[in-house]
């Protein structure tokens, strides 16, 4: 039996306007174990803390319970009183008069006998409390960031300024994403590589940041300050430190047809590319699917005209394994596949295109260099129609598209439309659109631009069929406010795809034990205070791959997620939660179920030998709880059907026997 | 094999072409089409208000009656197939109109045992491609039809709601274009192949179904076909009377000819 010293606090009339504080005191005095009861109206004051330690020292208690508000207020403040009085924190409990009692009852004898129970109950708790010590863990100083799009490079250059290393990990030959494919970006009309290129090229050049590029990440292990992560480094056939990106084998090489998936398949590139000028790193990469001396061993030419000799045709694919402190994950987001959307002919017509090839079409540096032609027969377009919305905003019950608005269709969209009467005041420009949204600085003011000084015809209503008839698309949409059908015959219609999470994503949330929510993006610990953070401790969150975002909302969430991994670096050691699963390992019959229910992935199962009664030894498989990892959520102690899990602080006995004083 | 079959009025009288290839062409392939007893009219068209039950009893009464012989059941009439496939859907969907259409077949003189959609129901295209298989059917051509150009006419009864007939991707469909390059010939693709021929619309108001119907078959030759195939009466009641410069036949028409069981002798 411990000696408990009970503490009721008035909270000025927050609890003693409803609840007889000094009964409450009188009656919990009796209770077993209790050899101090007192009230004081600010529990949580220097005076009342203070009035805690002297009676933890005169009374020799063992235990404390505080009759206050909710322990989300202060746990942390009586945990601290008691560990300055020589109490172990995890002896402290909290009853909630307050929040569950005093502020929900209206009738004093009520509130009172309430009151009375929650109390009775945490001393039971507190009686078989024991002190717990949390433990604690190393913190590797070095960053993983998973996707070298924009979100990446600012989070990587962010914590790179601070100081620590930081690697990123991206699939493709070079870092930049999708901004490196876009022409101008809104609200400014800024050209996108002008502000991008020397980002990367910080990035390329900085002392703390390594790229692995044409890499991807395939396992990772460990924990919070303590991962261990597997990188494929996929075999570029070209020496990366040796090869210059002079860019002569390009040049030379034969094979040419091979769709060039920078410009999203609207020209051809060579089997050995540099996907763009500003590439970083500037290295050339072979595609073995093209390159005709990798698949039947005749041609070399790249070698033979390679002056460094930068030309591995025997490269193979590489494995490299690294620590990590933390891990943000940048995977960014992909336009849908517009498959299920024939309506609009994407698949019948080649001057049916996405805005991302219009993108491209408009890009100096694109197939096209940047004059907008249509991609049949490279003739001017005078009629554009641009749709929006293909695929976003879905009803649920439809079966194709996403039921979520993909956020940056209307900017880009009306950019898109001003540029092109900007550039080409020749052409009719229309926009069907559901509704116009353009929160964010200066967003409303670009929008309305386009409609009043640059004269793009915005028509409320959407598309139901475009149908290629000769030349023409004949697009037969609805004017909802007119209230009537339109029918225009249009040279080149662009669709505002929906954007999804990159394919990517998913199988990397295994390997993280992140969550993610149905539409694939990855779930932030708290939606409003916690935007940047998994739920997995470690794991961290920036840009597109957490919700649809445009460049500016992606630089502030990468820049958030930096200085939450700066954060978490700078320590050197981690506290952790003492108040993690435990498994009792003699009951455990190795089951699996724990394992499964772990939303964090802190359960693993080992072999381990037990003696037997007759003094031989059996090999048995049992749950083992990895403490850094757990956050104490109680799901596998719930789960366990042998009753081997037990939560440390919220034990199973702990539990029952706060419902036993409470059903007394 | 043997399937139920249920021909439709229709088929008795206008579109006689399209019940007798069908049934034709079904045993030259290898299946039975097994006729209902005392089938009736579907309605023509799915009313859609909840509470209609009368004008579905019809449908209902063909679906038990292949539930109780064991088969699948088998139409060939997009509007037959259109309102026995959605009756049947919300007999598996929804439990108060099962409750109900319960209620009024218990005053049939032969009450059935409560039916709450376990029938399958296939449209005949879809027998030939997922039961017979199309690789089966090429195979079994005896006059392959090569070289023609052929446009699949759709309409809108065959392919939507897209959900309940679960038949093909409504906006890009494939079946019939498939179908065609099993007998040899050449699909022409274009773009108003699903879309309405005007429908019933032509009995309130035929200068509108006939525009519609115009824009279809005018659709289709400007892509190069040379005939138009559908599968539904009314689509073709609609196109011809709309004077389409191409001919527009049934497609099991079609299918008749290339499997060679097509007599010349047969007229109306």
């Amino acid at each position: 039996m411990q000696r408990i010293g009970v503490f009721v606090c008035h909270c000025g009339t927050n609890i003693a306007g409803t609840v007889d504080v000094k009964a409450v005191a009188a009656a919990l005095k009796n209770e077993p174990g209790v050899v101090f009861s007192a009230d004081y109206p600010y529990m949580c004051s220097q005076a009342g803390q203070d009035m805690i330690k002297e009676a933890i020292a005169e009374h020799r208690l063992g235990g404390i319970v505080i009759c206050s508000c909710s322990p989300r207020m202060h746990e942390a403040t009586f945990r601290k009183t008691a560990a300055a009085a020589g109490l172990n924190p995890y002896m402290v409990e909290i009853a909630n008069i307050r929040e569950q009692c005093s502020w929900v009852h209206k009738d004093m004898a009520v509130g009172t006998e309430k009151a009375i129970i929650l109390g009775k109950a945490a001393v039971a708790k507190v009686n078989l409390n024991t002190p717990l010590t949390p433990g604690q863990s190393p913190v590797t100083k070095r960053a993983l960031v998973i996707g070298g799009g924009i979100a990446g490079i600012q989070t990587a250059l962010d914590i790179a300024e601070a100081g620590f290393p930081v690697d990123i990990v991206e699939t493709k030959p070079t870092i930049g994403g999708k901004m490196a494919q876009l022409d101008k970006t809104f609200p400014t009309l800024d050209c996108a590589a002008c502000i991008l290129t020397p980002k990367m090229v910080d990035a390329g050049q900085h002392e703390n940041i390594r790229i692995f590029s044409y890499s991807e990440v395939t396992a990772v292990k460990g924990f919070v300050g303590n991962f261990e992560v597997t990188i494929k480094r996929k075999a570029r056939y070209v020496k990366e430190d040796v090869c210059t990106g002079c860019g002569l084998c390009t040049e030379k090489c034969p094979q040419k047809k091979v769709p060039n998936e920078f410009n999203l398949g609207m020209d051809n590139r060579r089997a050995i590319y540099i996907p763009f000028a500003q590439a970083v790193p500037k290295v050339a990469t072979i595609d073995p699917d093209y390159c005709m001396m990798l698949k039947s061993g005749k041609c070399g030419v790249c070698s033979k005209v390679c002056t460094v000799g930068a030309i591995d045709y025997k490269a193979k694919d590489e494995y490299i394994e690294e620590k990590y402190g933390a891990i943000v994950v940048a995977t960014g987001f992909n336009p849908i596949s517009l498959e299920k959307f024939d309506e609009y002919a994407y698949s019948q017509s080649k001057d049916v295109i996405t805005s991302l090839e219009f993108e491209r079409l408009t890009n100096a540096a694109g197939p096209t260099q940047g004059k907008l032609l249509r991609p049949s027969d490279g003739e001017h377009p005078h009629t554009i129609v641009f749709v929006q919305c293909v695929g976003s905003r879905c009803e649920a019950c439809s079966e194709k598209g996403k039921e979520y608005c993909s956020k940056i269709c209307c900017m880009y969209t009306a950019k898109h439309a001003m540029l092109t009467r900007d550039k080409y005041p020749d052409t009719d420009v229309y926009v069907f659109y559901i509704d116009v949204r353009t929160p964010g600085k200066n967003f409303d003011e670009f929008y309305r631009r386009a409609v009043e000084e640059y004269g793009v015809h915005y028509i409320k209503g959407m598309v139901g069929k475009v149908s290629p008839e000769g030349k023409k698309l004949h697009v037969q949409a609805s004017d909802l406010l007119a209230g009537k059908q339109l029918h225009i015959d249009a040279d080149l219609v662009v669709l505002a795809a929906a954007i999804e999470p990159d394919r990517s994503a998913r199988p990397l949330a295994t390997m993280l034990t992140a969550s993610m929510d149905t539409n694939d993006f990855f779930t932030e610990a708290h939606p409003k205070l916690r935007p940047v953070e998994s739920p997995t401790a470690g794991v961290f969150l920036s840009g597109a791959c957490q919700g649809p975002k445009d460049i500016p909302e992606t630089v502030s969430q990468a820049g958030a997620a930096a200085a939450k991994v700066i954060g978490l670096l700078c320590k050197d050691h981690l506290t952790g939660n003492p108040c993690v699963a435990h498994a009792d390992e003699l009951m455990c019959n190795g089951c699996s179920t724990c394992e499964r229910v772990c939303p964090y992935g802190a359960i693993t199962y080992v072999e381990k030998e037990f003696r037997m009664p007759d003094r031989t030894t059996k090999l048995r498989r049992v749950a083992s709880v990895n403490e850094a990892v757990c956050q104490g959520c109680g799901a596998c102690t719930v789960a366990c059907m042998s009753g081997a899990m037990d939560l440390r602080g919220f034990m199973n006995r702990q539990i029952q026997a706060e419902v036993d004083a409470i059903c007394k | 094999m043997k399937v139920s079959y249920y021909p439709g009025c229709t088929l008795r009288n206008k579109a006689r072409d399209l019940d007798i290839w069908a049934r034709r062409s079904a045993e030259a392939l290898g299946v039975e089409l097994c006729e209902l007893e005392d089938w009736q009219c579907c309605g023509g068209v799915f009313v859609a208000a909840r509470d209609e039950i009368a004008t579905k009893l019809s449908s209902v009464r063909a679906l038990a009656q292949a539930r109780d012989r064991g088969q699948p059941l088998v139409t060939v009439c997009s509007a037959c197939h259109n309102v026995i496939k959605r009756t049947n859907q919300t007999l598996r969907t929804d439990a108060d109109f099962a409750a109900k259409v319960h209620n009024y077949m218990a005053q049939d003189p032969n009450p059935i045992a409560p039916y709450t959609g376990e029938t399958e129901v296939y449209h005949y295209l879809e027998l030939l491609r997922d039961v017979v298989g199309f690789d089966r059917v090429r195979a079994a051509v005896k006059h392959p039809l090569t070289g023609k150009k052929i446009a699949a006419y759709y309409g809108c009864l065959l392919l939507r709601p897209g959900k309940v007939m679960r038949m093909d991707d409504p906006e890009n469909p494939r079946v019939m274009e498939d179908f065609i390059r099993a007998l040899g010939a050449e699909p022409v693709v274009y773009p108003a192949r699903n879309e309405c021929c005007g429908g019933y619309v032509v009995l309130e108001n035929a200068q509108s179904a006939e525009k519609r119907s115009r824009t279809v078959s005018a659709s289709a030759a400007g892509h190069g076909a040379e005939m138009i195939v559908t599968a539904c009466p009314l689509c073709k009641y609609n196109l011809v009377k709309s004077g389409s410069e191409l001919p527009v036949v049934y497609f099991t028409e079609l299918l008749a000819e290339a499997l060679g069981v097509k007599e010349e002798s047969y007229a109306e």
